[in-house]
């Protein structure tokens, strides 16, 4: 019974708020809105009884909206939302393909012969996954791990003003880099 | 509780941050669409790993995938839009459609 109170109680405001971003004018208070639709989702993952992932989802996606509201500051024009506008394209074509996924994907939800539980959780479910992670997922980690370093690789190329063609010339055969501010110690 | 609520919730916040992937112009407004999916991935993940197999860490590992997924889909994203707007002052998918001719 409990556990139905807070499924719903924050089911339905994870809904709403995720409604809610594409609605708002001012792009801060979609970017709160998708922040209370993801911190429900953390709620919802601690309800469920994963207590070490569900912290994780609250405090990333309370960090990772800290810095996209910095973003949309940054870039998009109109982010206080002080004149109605809509930037949107083919919004009649996307609410039918929604519809149908929403269709299909409960359909499938409510018609599927879903197996029944296959024993009970353990005391410590963070200790399995981490032991899983450490010995069966080893795999499965090394890969997020790489991915990760790629991605911060891969944002500092995308992110920089000055790439090696800027610094060693079209043939990247200069001898020296062609900096604003010469490094190393003889400058 | 039983297995489907979690996953009709699971399923609406996919279908509205498809909505958003497939209306938005904004590259930003766009990765909150993707975000929101991302959102269901993980409730029904979670979901699933609780009331089918609990036993075994699985659903678990999903979770942590899709939550790495998120952080470098954030991270990629900002870094492309942020290319973008150095070299073409865009921050709609709609202006940056050159390589579409």
């Amino acid at each position: 019974m409990f556990d139905d109170v807070v499924f719903w109680a924050l089911a339905l405001p994870a809904v709403a708020a995720g409604v809610m971003v594409f609605r708002f004018d001012s792009m801060a208070r979609a970017t709160y809105a998708l922040l209370t639709s993801l911190l429900c989702v953390g709620g919802e993952v601690l309800l469920l009884g994963l207590d070490y992932l569900g912290v994780v989802i609250v405090l990333m996606m309370t960090i990772e909206m800290a810095v996209m509201a910095v973003f949309m500051v940054m870039y998009m024009m109109n982010p206080a939302g002080l004149m109605p506008m809509t930037m949107v394209h083919n919004a009649k074509g996307a609410v039918v393909i929604c519809a149908a996924v929403l269709a299909v994907l409960v359909a499938g939800i409510l018609l599927a012969p879903w197996p029944a539980r296959r024993g009970e959780p353990s005391a410590d479910p963070t200790r399995d996954l981490g032991l899983s992670l450490m010995g069966p997922q080893m795999l499965t980690m090394m890969t997020l791990g790489l991915a990760l370093v790629a991605t911060i690789v891969a944002t500092v190329v995308l992110a920089t003003r000055r790439g090696r063609y800027d610094r060693y010339g079209d043939d990247v055969d200069a001898r020296c880099a062609d900096d604003p501010v010469r490094g190393g110690t003889g400058r | 509780m039983s297995l489907e609520p979690f996953l009709l919730l699971a399923a609406a916040l996919f279908s509205i941050g498809l909505f958003g992937v497939l209306t938005q112009q904004s590259v930003v407004m766009l990765m909150m669409g993707l975000e929101l999916m991302l959102g269901g991935v993980i409730v029904g993940a979670a979901a699933v790993w609780r009331h089918v197999a609990p036993a075994v860490a699985d659903g678990q590992v999903l979770v942590v995938l899709a939550v790495t997924v998120m952080a470098v889909e954030m991270a990629v994203g900002f870094a492309v839009v942020t290319a973008l707007f150095r070299a073409r002052e865009v921050d709609m998918t709609d202006m940056a459609a050159e390589l579409k001719e």
